[in-house]
């Protein structure tokens, strides 16, 4: 085969598949008469493990794709994994709450896959054109997924927001890689990585870093550029919402770490104290804000954003350790959070989502396993061991502390503290409260899901489950080194 | 043995949990299974520990029954072993969880919930001693957190959601300092191996006092210590009977367990620093907590203040710097175990007659029930710290460690003990001494069997260690010895530097 000789192709083959895929299902969905959305679901899930099938088993390498365009190292194959990991448990999430809403169409799994095209190319983007390229296909494919229920007037507000503000981001961005390149000369990470070496920060070049990070920032949900995240948690429909919170969180912070360590790694001081700020900011309102939520998905969007602040003290080390950090707590984030949004799409009674906290009251006597479940995944985001959560703050903080980062480290244990007291909330109206009304059965995926999730948390400090995560963690951090 | 001992009783617990979880159905068969399965599991926990007891060699006093996996690769492995300062608390965490099933017996509010959450802290309080690397300590120390705020805000009083998140909370603001502090010794060691940290720990002494600070943050909060202290009242006053025990018997010798294993070997230059000001929050505890204790219209909240005193007296021997001191510290602690569970005990067998902790609500109480008055008698001796009962060693080893370190510190500390003859000894008259006046006192009938059983062996413990302490002392001497050596060190340096620059 010809084209497989060529190297680019056979380097960059996952995305190739996956987007042939894609075409190949929305053409299905166009032409099939008949409603078309199981076969495309149930195809896209196919599509992402093919496509997690071709990462996991390529060749165990280095590997540059157009002209230095991507690049595929081990930390870029963990991280696709990682979020194809997400996309495809975000669709298994969303199938029988579709069903049931009636808003079932084929457009949703093609859109998550160019979705997920657009993380894979973030992640390995290795030039500012190609970031661009990604962050926007993901974006775009986002911004329509937040309204995708068109009829409901919350989800259309909150697409129009997302489109809006992250409109705002993406031109930030552009002009941050804008007067990159006039500074540098260069849109390629290594040569801008040469260029600072030989010539360090000018000021120039520091305000473009900037505002390139300004809209990173915005990708992730940090801290100051995070406004969007509650209305959009609140008002897409759950199972995009828990799209959203899992794998383009998970491609964002690859993307953000991958562009500081390799693009801007000479001038880790510039960046590292603003990413420090950040961080701290997103940490403390992530914990002070969260406090006065009373709609659990509105809570979870301060949980992520705050989340985000402590991945964001891995990156803010800007070492191996830290970078290991940000992968391992990528890693536990994710799944905790699928498991907590599996939790929430089984609060509903007599048809009907909700989705108060106080609706959670009493779960432990209605639903003796759901309630098990939620609440280890709410100690486990509090950071108590010894659960999974606990061990992702471990290894960032791990991290911050060998960098020499002591204020980040004590502001961030303590701001710990405090988000500890809203995930309590949870527990407590959980356990201690008189129960309500019960819920309805859940449905097996979803049961499935956030059981999975739950295991995993409980049982992640056995050396079975720590060691390999932790290994592959360390091997990902290695490809910058 | 070629067994890995630690191991087995450690995790045992964890067998119950499984039984407990394959029971099926809420009816009194199944109710009976659960609460048998629980306590024959930890029966035999404590059965199978006192092999650890039987093994132990009293006269090493480096650790025994050591057992080491690799665990988070480089940054944590599992390691466990015990030594003559925290085999005696295995013993009397395994041998007070029997008792703590007991005496929830009569708990009918989701019992299998209840059973499993006593099952899974006795694992993580059991592993938290045993621990000999420093993350896995701080996992087991903290992972205790969950299982206790359940037990505090499921079977707790009317204020118990208060309760049990102030209690969450401030342990963990405190503990969390610590982990930045293990984080930094890991660096600058290169290992988290609690044996190697104490064979070598080499922490310059600018950087020994911010470490010792950030333990002692963690430490304080757990033991608890004066102005830290104030979530202990809450929880002890809405936790259940069981749960108090537990919390009053061995969560807070976490903190002077703590500061042996940790603050006082491995920042020894730090604890001579800071010796002073543990002296004067130890004197505080001791006076200002027990003229509070005399307050007191609440039994439970009373025997917590009369706690908070009695840790007082352990910060003090502790941090007294020598043999004396850390013996009657480490014996007032066991003491302590026995005898605050005890008085716990006895409020939960008048409180499950009356439903009301206020002591004006008793009286005379000797008449309908002399048994109780008996037993409840011998604890609050041991509490005043009588001679001939388990709490007078420990207080008397632990003032005269103080008074050779620092005679001020015993004198005002020495007031603690009249004082808190007077508030047990009054809290003894209000509520078993009097006129049996009050109608709803009348019928009350005298202890069960059950409730003797959980009793008696606390008696027997408490009297027997009070007349012939031996047994107990002789097992931390080496430990205790290892300990104080670094300390002598440390504090013959600053001695010479503080005579060098007077001259």
């Amino acid at each position: 085969m010809w084209l497989l000789e060529q190297a680019d192709a056979v380097a960059a083959l996952p995305e190739i598949v996956l987007a042939v895929l894609t075409l190949a299902l929305l053409m299905l969905g166009v032409f099939r008469k008949s409603d078309a959305s199981d076969v495309v679901t149930l195809g896209a899930l196919v599509a992402l493990a093919i496509t997690a099938l071709l990462v996991i088993f390529a060749p165990d390498h280095q590997a540059l794709a157009f002209h230095g365009a991507l690049m595929v190292d081990t930390f870029a194959r963990v991280m696709k994994v990682l979020a194809l990991f997400g996309s495809a448990a975000a669709l298994v999430l969303s199938v029988s709450f579709m069903k049931r809403d009636g808003t079932q169409r084929f457009e949703y799994p093609v859109l998550i896959l160019l979705a997920t095209i657009g993380m894979m190319l973030m992640i390995s983007a290795n030039n500012l054109i190609a970031l661009y390229m990604g962050l926007e296909l993901q974006s775009l494919s986002l911004y329509v997924l937040a309204a995708i229920n068109r009829d409901s007037a919350r989800a259309s507000e909150a697409g129009l927001k997302y489109f809006v503000l992250g409109a705002l981001s993406s031109g930030m961005l552009l002009y941050g890689a804008s007067l990159v390149y006039g500074f540098t000369g260069s849109t390629e990470f290594p040569e801008i990585a040469a260029h600072l070496t030989k010539s360090g920060a000018t000021i120039g070049m520091v305000f473009g870093l900037v505002f390139v990070i300004a809209g990173l920032a915005f990708k992730i949900s940090a801290v100051p550029f995070h406004m969007w995240t509650p209305d959009v948690y609140e008002g897409a429909p759950t199972p995009v919402t828990a799209f959203f919170a899992a794998a383009p969180k998970v491609a964002a912070m690859a993307l953000f770490t991958r562009t500081m360590m390799d693009a801007f790694g000479a001038i880790q001081p510039a960046w590292g104290q603003i990413i420090v700020v950040i961080a701290i900011a997103s940490m403390a309102l992530g914990a002070f804000a969260a406090i006065g939520q009373s709609n659990i998905k509105r809570l979870l969007a301060y949980s992520s954003i705050a989340n985000m602040g402590y991945a964001l003290v891995g990156l803010a080390a800007g070492t191996q350790e830290g970078v290991q950090g940000v992968v391992v707590y990528m890693i536990i984030y994710m799944i905790m959070t699928l498991g907590a949004f599996a939790c929430i799409l089984a609060m509903r009674r007599k048809g009907h989502m909700i989705e108060e906290i106080s609706d959670l009251a009493g779960l432990s006597r209605n639903h003796k396993g759901l309630a098990f479940v939620f609440s280890m995944l709410m100690f486990s985001m509090a950071g108590i061991p010894p659960l999974a959560g606990f061990f992702g703050k471990y290894f960032v903080f791990l991290a911050a502390v060998k960098a020499g980062l002591y204020a980040l480290a004590i502001i961030g244990v303590i701001t710990s503290v405090v988000g500890a007291y809203y995930y309590l909330r949870v527990v407590k109206i959980m356990y201690f409260d008189e129960p309500k009304e019960a819920f309805e059965p859940m449905d097996g995926e979803v049961k499935l899901i956030a059981y999975a999730s739950g295991a995993f948390t409980l049982l992640f400090v056995l050396p079975w489950i720590a060691s390999p995560v932790i290994a592959v963690a360390a091997a990902a951090a290695k490809s910058f080194y | 043995m070629n067994w890995p001992i630690l191991s087995v009783v450690t995790f045992l617990p964890l067998l119950g949990v499984l039984f407990i979880l394959t029971v099926k159905g809420e009816d009194a068969t199944a109710l009976r299974n659960v609460r048998w399965g629980a306590f024959w599991t930890t029966l035999v926990t404590f059965l199978l520990s006192l092999l650890i007891w039987i093994g132990f060699d009293s006269n090493a006093a480096g650790f025994q029954f050591v057992e080491q996996h690799a665990w988070l690769g480089a940054a944590a492995s599992y390691k466990l072993g015990v030594d003559g300062i925290s085999m005696p608390f295995v013993i009397l965490t395994t041998f007070l969880m029997p008792i703590c099933i007991l005496a929830s017996w009569h708990v009918t509010k989701r019992v299998k919930e209840y059973m499993i959450a006593f099952l899974v802290l006795e694992t993580l309080m059991i592993g938290m001693f045993c621990s000999l690397d420093i993350v896995l300590f701080y996992l087991f120390f903290e992972a205790g957190l969950i299982p206790m705020f359940l037990i505090i805000g499921i079977w707790g009083g009317p204020r118990r959601v208060y309760a049990s998140f102030k209690f969450f909370l401030y342990t963990l603001l405190g503990s969390v300092l610590m982990l930045l502090a293990i984080i930094y010794m890991y660096w600058t060691t290169g290992t988290t191996d609690i044996v190697q940290l104490l064979a070598n720990p080499g922490f310059t002494p600018e950087a020994q006092k911010w470490l010792w600070l950030a333990f002692f943050a963690s430490f304080a909060v757990k033991m608890p210590m004066w102005p830290v202290h104030t979530w202990l009242p809450d929880a002890h006053v809405e936790a259940p009977t069981a749960g108090s025990v537990i919390l009053a018997a061995i969560l807070l010798k976490m903190g002077g367990y703590g500061f042996l294993r940790f603050s006082l070997p491995m920042f020894p230059d730090a604890s001579v620093y800071f010796q002073d000001f543990v002296f004067v929050l130890s004197v505080i505890a001791i006076v200002y907590t027990s003229l509070v204790a005399l307050m007191q219209e609440d039994m439970k909240k009373l025997i917590a203040y009369s706690s908070v005193a009695h840790m007082g007296f352990v910060t003090m021997g502790i941090f007294a710097l020598n043999r004396q001191g850390i013996d009657g510290a480490m014996f007032q602690m066991i003491s302590h175990g026995l005898v605050s569970g005890a008085l716990f005990l006895c409020v939960g067998v008048v409180y499950d007659r009356m439903h009301t902790r206020e002591i004006a609500a008793y009286g005379g109480l000797v008449k309908t029930m002399p048994l109780f008055a008996f037993t409840f008698m011998v604890f609050t001796m041991a509490n005043v710290g009588l001679p001939g009962t388990s709490g007078f060693v420990g207080e008397f080893l632990s003032l005269m460690g103080a008074f050779e370190a620092n005679t001020w510190v015993a004198f005002f500390a020495t007031f603690g003990v009249i004082l808190s003859a007077a508030y047990a000894l009054w809290l003894y008259r209000r509520v078993v001494f009097g006129k049996l006046e009050k109608p709803s006192l009348m019928n009350l009938p005298d202890m069960t069997p059950r409730e003797l059983a959980t009793l008696l062996p606390l008696i027997v413990l408490t009297v027997f260690f009070g007349a012939y302490p031996a047994p107990i002392l002789d097992l931390f001497g080496p430990s205790v010895e290892s300990i104080i050596k670094p300390l002598n060190e440390a504090a013959a340096a600053a001695q010479a530097l503080a005579t060098a620059s007077l001259q």
